[in-house]
């Protein structure tokens, strides 16, 4: 591992990995909400089982509020 | 498993939306970016080969996880609890607790170490170098092989769901696999994983509860029960083959599964021990599998519930997915259980979502192969035999070279395996081989200081063929699979477990008989390899609850009350 003339070392300098995991949950949870509200607004001509429900309306809104929330808690690099 | 059609025989085409596509795409593309992120990072060997030695016991315990996580895993014992009902879960509780808590409990302290960088190296600093390359190469084939049946296997789903050309499949996923590998080695292929691990969950966790909403837990234990009074009880049927599906007695599960295979697997195989090497310190180590063995018992709820509901489904022809899991020659799919009931539940978006954690299964379960695989071919193999005298620098070439290397041959694994269609059957079967043997002789050494080299070496080897040999009789149909059981009626399954059994006894029988003949190591050179000559560090400083001993108890107990509320 390398020390950088500031003191850091090369891994000090790394984004954390809750930060990675919190940028995809959020971008494909807010792609999953998308699709349930289409959905709502133009329900599919071969619904299937449950697609009363609105699965991927709630269950997109529960992974982009977990990714959200990994998300901004770990922005900051090394932590 | 056994008498499992090949998935693509008939078609299960899944249309994607739009949206469907980008969720496919953004992933695949985040996954290659990380890749280059990460390749900044990796300057030496130790970078590449143990990620730094940096990681938290979370990331190391997640990485672990996922890296288990195959997309054989899931889907094929989604499809394993559709054929075996509630004694799947074997593979679960005894097939996997016990050994990951021993794991951590005592056999992390000998691995962890700052001179031993892969399971063959410890066998180096406890035997000698024979037993050590022999370890290699019996390791390295087995992950080629395996690593080339789960492509073969990515390839089919994609095939059948979405109908992409096989051979476009395969390539396509070995070359992003050998892109994000080879840039940034385990950094690469840990932070991928703990990735894939959320996206798995969030592509399959809540399948079961769907489930669960559709046809009730009461509706389906009714249902199970119906079929077979077996495939409700994991324990009282297994007095006799004749009661339970599985065609097992209490003795091989115990034994054979328990004993053998799964210490085998969880304590000895470095694809996953790997993870755990990435540890930042000894206690971090030690956690890695106990924090797994939640997630373990997790995975085994949600992917039972998702194979027993298929199951119950299937019985009501008004469901119409016993016409959807049979092909044409009337035989049942059963590892299409989880495709088919994404597509049963899943509108536009969440079907991106889990078509994304099958192919997240598969490249977590490829990057864990390639990188143990790159780690013990470069240390074990090519330093210790070919290049003794590496650089640092060398290493690092040889792991990149390396990880394309091992993809391409698991490429050609994969074309292999598409010539033989039987061959998921007998992955089982591989790992009885090659890991029962191995575990004998790590075990031995670790707890009797007086295993020689010469009987650690010729144990396993002599171990390995045997297996091997008794493999092949059953295959060419010499003897029946209940020859090596011994009690009549037993399966394919149970004759797996048992010649693991014996292929373990052979090598350890082997290993003790030589043992006496020949020379041990000095007390001086084991110190810190054997459990009498280890001195046990207490952990000291911490409070009751952050123990490694707590949480391994908490496992145990809860392993105890899940086996008595099934059994």
């Amino acid at each position: 591992m390398t020390e950088e003339p500031n003191g850091q070392s090369d891994y000090e300098q790394m984004k954390p990995i809750w930060y990675f995991v919190g940028v995809i949950l959020t971008v494909i949870g807010i792609l999953v909400v998308i699709s349930g509200v289409m959905n709502l607004i133009n329900p599919p001509l071969e619904p299937t089982v449950l697609a009363h429900l609105h699965v991927n309306l709630w269950w997109g809104l529960i992974i982009t509020v977990a990714g959200l929330a990994m998300w901004l808690t770990n922005r900051r690099v090394g932590s | 498993m056994e008498g499992t059609a090949p998935l693509a025989q008939t078609s299960t085409m899944i249309d994607l939306s739009l949206i469907d596509w980008l969720i496919l795409l953004i992933f695949i593309g985040f996954i290659v970016g990380m890749g280059f992120y990460l390749k900044k990072f990796t300057r030496n060997d130790e970078d590449f080969f143990l990620a730094g030695r940096r990681n938290s016991m979370w990331v190391a315990g997640i990485a672990f996880m996922s890296a288990n996580m195959g997309a054989m895993e899931v889907i094929g014992y989604a499809g394993n609890a559709m054929k075996y009902g509630i004694h799947c879960a074997h593979f679960y509780l005894i097939g996997a607790i016990p050994a990951m808590v021993f794991l951590g409990v005592f056999m992390m302290p000998f691995y962890y170490s700052g001179r031993i960088k892969s399971i063959p190296g410890y066998l180096k600093e406890r035997f000698d170098e024979k037993t050590r390359v022999l370890n290699a190469f019996i390791f390295s084939i087995m992950m080629v092989l395996v690593s080339g049946i789960s492509l073969y296997l990515l390839a089919m789903i994609m095939e059948a769901m979405l109908g992409w050309p096989w051979h476009v499949s395969v390539w396509v996923a070995a070359a992003l696999v050998a892109l994000y590998v080879s840039m940034a080695g385990l950094i690469s292929a840990i932070f991928t994983e703990v990735v894939q691990f959320f996206l798995i969950w969030a592509g399959i966790l809540i399948l079961p509860v769907l489930g669960f909403i559709e046809i009730s837990p009461a509706e389906v234990w009714q249902g199970l029960e119906n079929i077979s009074w077996g495939h409700v009880h994991l324990w009282a049927s297994t007095g006799d083959p004749g009661l339970n599906p599985m065609q097992m007695t209490w003795m091989g599960m115990i034994f054979g599964m328990g004993m053998t295979i799964a210490f085998g697997y969880w304590t000895t195989d470095f694809l996953i021990i790997q993870r755990a090497f990435s540890a930042r310190d000894l206690r971090s180590a030690r956690m890695t599998p106990i924090i797994g063995t939640y997630f373990k018992m997790l995975l085994g709820l949600v992917v039972v519930s998702i194979g027993i509901i298929t199951l119950v489904l299937m019985q009501d022809e008004g469901t119409g997915m016993r016409a959807l899991l049979t092909n044409a020659a009337g035989e049942i799919q059963y590892d299409k259980a989880l495709p088919i009931m994404m597509s049963r539940y899943f509108p536009a978006g969440m079907i991106g979502l889990g078509i994304t954690a099958i192919v997240a299964m598969l490249m977590a379960g490829q990057a864990g192969n390639m990188s143990a695989f790159t780690a013990v071919w470069t240390y074990d193999i090519y330093h210790a035999v070919f290049k003794k005298d590496a650089t640092p620098p060398q290493l690092l070439r040889m792991g990149r070279k390396a990880t394309i290397a091992g993809l391409g041959l698991a490429v050609a694994g994969a074309y292999i395996a598409r010539s033989m269609p039987t061959v998921i059957d007998y992955l089982q079967a591989i790992a009885s081989m090659v890991l029962a043997p191995g575990v004998a002789i790590i075990l031995l050494g670790m707890f009797w200081k007086r295993l020689t080299p010469d009987g650690a070496f010729w144990g396993m080897l002599i171990g390995c063929l045997a297996s091997f040999g008794m493999f092949m009789m059953q295959q060419l149909n010499i003897v029946e699979p209940a020859f090596f059981t011994p009690v009549d009626g037993a399966g394919f399954m149970a004759a797996n477990f048992w010649r693991g059994l014996w292929a373990w006894m052979i090598a350890g029988g082997l290993g003790i008989l030589i043992s006496f003949f020949t020379t041990p190591r000095s007390d001086e050179e084991l110190r810190g390899l054997v459990w009498s000559l280890t001195e046990r560090k207490r952990e000291e400083g911490l409070v009751w609850y952050r123990t490694v001993g707590f949480w391994a108890t908490v496992t145990m107990v809860l392993f105890f009350i899940i086996n008595i509320l099934l059994w």
